[in-house]
């Protein structure tokens, strides 16, 4: 049985069809993507996904006691809330010190348990945000273009890091995305989404639809194929040697990325 | 007996009426929602007009009628446009014409200024009663609600991806309002239960680490304001509801001063 499973999705926001019959499924260890220009409704559909949007029509519907582990795009903390990692990590349920070092460490955020939230750089925020989803002991982990503000050594270690809890969890993974190229090649399936589903497929199928292409031009193309030579080398290197592989990854980028300044161009 | 002295049930009024107001208070603090206490303690003169012309008792007349006003604007939504207006208008327009309903019972029954700002020297042990008993259900609900109202607060979408109703939550933090509003008009009076919600756990923040360290201090902090607003009153034959507001903010300018002393504000 599919965890998520959603039909004929229609939502509409403050009198605007912010999307419209969306079909959606996702099972067991699956990793999704979803793609899409600014507006193009991808927050809202992962909103109405996780429960938090009351769709207008078609319907939405969990496998029964579904545990969600949910990465929000950030979250504004009034500074007149004081909340350290420690307390972050037991909302809304209390879980053992020993628990919340273990996903601290799985997020690579560990030691940062004293710090007051506010004093967290972006990435380890993302981190912290991550591991407190892992507590939830998710069979989905639901994450909201997680790597906003972070560079991009730093956004693709996070990829990394959350291609490596899909493998030890085993939970599925659905995450939207701005970037393209680096997401897609670690994806099983790719949602290409403009209010509506516009092409899904594979990540080859999808960077090749005329859909997409008309949304984010072809110049993706080159980079997909860059980004995938990437993926397969790291998996020739294996889970050691993390540092090193990073370093070698961001050499091997500007080696081969024959047009550098296109790749912005395709971040959009 | 020792309820049988009006001091000490003064006392024993302003102490059950802080420790509850201090962990609501904070999420009044945290979520913004100074405004929204205001028209609802200001409803409060409103529930006081028809308690007396329904001959019905003051507390339940005063906690029906903040009930009221408190789903009412709850039901308006957190944000949207002109939210910030509306609440004033609310605010002030359930104050106005709460004051117009009480001048249609004839001024000679009751003295106003006691509802507008409290008479805590003339707590009854029936009203010392009902004040601990609103009291503990209202804080008894905040503690109960504590964890869930903590995440709801943080990120609604955060509650709602762990199975938490962030809008049910909310209609517990409005319950809890509208009776801590009720039991505290005898206390401090509708001008000011604001004040009570406020001012201590923003004194507290400074010293605060987390949210239940804010809390208890917070209550600590509420405590200690009652008692000391009370002492000066008896000194200095002050209003004793103002007195204790006034000692609170004392409190909060101490705590923010050593708190930049210390260098965090």
């Amino acid at each position: 049985m599919n965890l998520i499973e959603a039909k004929n999705l229609t939502v509409t926001l403050g009198g605007h069809v912010a999307l419209r019959d969306v079909d959606f499924q996702i099972s067991q260890g699956e990793i999704v993507t979803v793609v899409g220009p600014n507006g193009s409704g991808k927050t809202t559909l992962l909103r109405a996904l996780i429960g938090a949007i009351r769709p207008s029509g078609g319907s939405v519907r969990h496998q029964p006691g579904l545990t969600i582990g949910y990465v929000p795009q950030g979250l504004a903390i009034d500074p007149t809330l004081p909340l350290t990692v420690a307390r972050f990590l037991n909302l809304p349920r209390r879980r053992s010190a020993k628990a919340a070092a273990a996903a601290l460490a799985r997020a690579g955020a560990a030691g940062l348990d004293q710090r007051p939230l506010t004093a967290l750089s972006g990435g380890q925020f993302q981190r912290v945000l991550l591991a407190r989803a892992l507590l939830e002991k998710p069979q989905i982990l639901v994450l909201d273009e997680p790597t906003t503000g972070l560079d991009q050594p730093g956004s693709a270690a996070f990829y990394h890091q959350i291609e490596e809890i899909r493998q030890s969890l085993g939970c599925a993974v659905l995450m939207v995305s701005h970037e393209l190229h680096v997401v897609m090649s670690a994806s099983d399936r790719v949602i290409c989404l403009n209010g509506h589903v516009c092409c899904h497929g594979t990540p080859d199928v999808v960077a090749s639809a005329p859909e997409y292409r008309a949304l984010f031009g072809t110049g993706t193309r080159g980079a997909l194929a860059l980004y995938r030579h990437d993926h397969d080398h790291g998996h020739d290197h294996g889970h050691d040697h993390n540092h090193a592989h990073e370093h070698h990854h961001d050499h091997e980028h500007s080696e081969n990325a024959p047009r550098p300044e296109r790749e912005s161009a395709d971040d959009i | 007996m020792i309820f049988d002295d009006f001091v000490t049930r003064a006392i024993f009024a302003g102490l059950g009426v802080s420790l509850a107001a201090a962990p609501l208070g904070c999420f009044v603090v945290w979520r913004k929602m100074a405004y929204f206490g205001e028209a609802t303690a200001h409803a409060a003169v409103l529930g006081v007009a028809l308690s007396l012309a329904l001959s019905v008792s003051l507390i339940g007349g005063v906690l029906a009628v903040s009930l009221a006003m408190a789903l009412i604007v709850a039901s308006l939504g957190e944000r949207g446009y002109g939210i910030d207006t509306l609440l004033g208008v609310l605010a002030h327009s359930s104050l106005a014409a709460g004051l117009v309903a009480v001048s249609f019972l004839g001024g000679a029954r009751l003295n106003l200024m006691a509802y507008l700002f409290g008479d805590i020297l003339s707590v009854s042990r029936g009203d010392l009663m009902a004040i601990w008993a609103g009291a503990a259900l209202a804080g008894g609900l905040t503690i109960w609600r504590w964890s869930a109202l903590l995440t709801a607060t943080l990120s609604r979408d955060l509650a709602y991806a762990s199975g938490i109703d962030p809008r049910r939550e909310k209609l517990f933090l409005t319950l809890a309002l509208a009776l801590v509003v009720a039991v505290a008009i005898k206390v401090v009076g509708a001008l000011l239960i604001t004040a009570l919600l406020i001012i201590p756990p923003a004194a507290a923040r400074p010293f605060s680490r987390t949210p239940e360290a804010m809390a208890a201090l917070a209550a600590l902090i509420g405590g200690l304001s009652v008692l000391l607003g009370l002492w000066l009153s008896f000194i200095y034959d002050t209003p004793a509801g103002p007195s204790i507001v006034s000692a609170a903010a004392l409190f909060f300018a101490v705590t923010h001063i050593a708190g930049l002393a210390r260098g965090q504000s």
